[in-house]
């Protein structure tokens, strides 16, 4: 654990960079700023895991193995997402959500 | 010292992310989710995980950030600004936030967490070990299950980025 910091402190970090997340999510018009909005709310759930696994509970590991696996989630979902963004550039020209009507080619 | 490595990383990860969701210029807005990725990584660093920081660097500020910024580079020219929302949306979109913050902040700070003091260094072997057993609180099925959706999302990527349908393209061939 980090000296002098308390849980507060850090989860108070984590839930602004959620609501950061929260607040793109919305009021973005394009998709791949929507993805990067996403990419913000896993990350401040990832911290989350670890430092409650590392303040509370630190001889196990559950909360490292979790975070391993929602990166790599995220990691899978992030290529997929671009591979249809580029495939929907081709087909509309546009990647505005507000021009996004296909969801097939 | 370490405290004071944690007040800065703290200010480059919330400033940089702010600028991330409001800056205009697309591949701006990337730049800085990538100096948010780092400073997380950093907080990694600091509680003694290197092997999550490492994960953190390589996927995120290296995998994930390229695809990225590849792709904006294919859908926009470097010039072209973003269009914002109606500024009567981002003060409510914003309010919102603020006061789901509120009830997180006071849900948090009204509970007692039983904090456990430990200087604890967790090596990659641990991880690597809890991964791969078999007993009780093992995670071999999970990891098994992860390689395989990765592989899937890569195939369905491939595809799907691809764009024409595979079968009509064979039979123009033959």
């Amino acid at each position: 654990m980090i000296a002098g910091i308390s849980i507060y402190e850090i989860l108070t970090v984590t839930s602004i960079l959620f609501f950061i997340g929260v607040y793109g999510f919305i009021t973005r018009k394009n998709l791949i700023s929507i993805l990067m909005s996403v990419e913000l709310i896993l990350n401040s759930t990832v911290i989350n895991f670890v430092i409650i696994n590392k303040y509370l509970y630190p001889d196990m590991l559950q909360g490292v193995f979790f975070s391993i696996f929602i990166i790599a989630v995220a990691a899978a979902e992030t290529a997929l997402a671009i591979a249809i963004i580029i495939n929907l550039y081709r087909q509309i020209n546009s990647v505005e959500v507000k021009d996004t009507e296909i969801m097939k080619y | 010292m370490e405290q004071i490595i944690f007040y800065i990383l703290a200010f480059i990860i919330i400033v940089f992310a702010i600028a991330s969701v409001s800056s205009r210029k697309m591949l701006r807005s990337v730049i800085y989710l990538l100096f948010v990725l780092i400073g997380i990584s950093g907080i990694y660093f600091l509680i003694d995980y290197n092997f999550l920081a490492a994960i953190q660097l390589t996927v995120y500020a290296g995998g994930v950030i390229v695809l990225l910024i590849f792709s904006v580079m294919l859908v926009h020219h470097i010039e072209m600004e973003l269009e914002l929302a109606k500024v009567s949306k981002r003060i409510l979109v914003g309010i919102a936030s603020l006061l789901g913050l509120g009830v997180f902040l006071t849900t948090i700070y009204s509970h007692e967490f039983t904090v456990v003091e430990n200087s604890i260094t967790t090596t990659t072997e641990d991880i690597g070990l809890g991964l791969l057993s078999y007993e009780a609180g093992g995670f071999i099925l999970p990891f098994e299950v992860i390689s395989i959706l990765l592989l899937a999302s890569m195939i369905g990527a491939i595809i799907i980025a691809k764009g024409t349908k595979l079968t009509t393209k064979k039979n123009d061939t033959v």
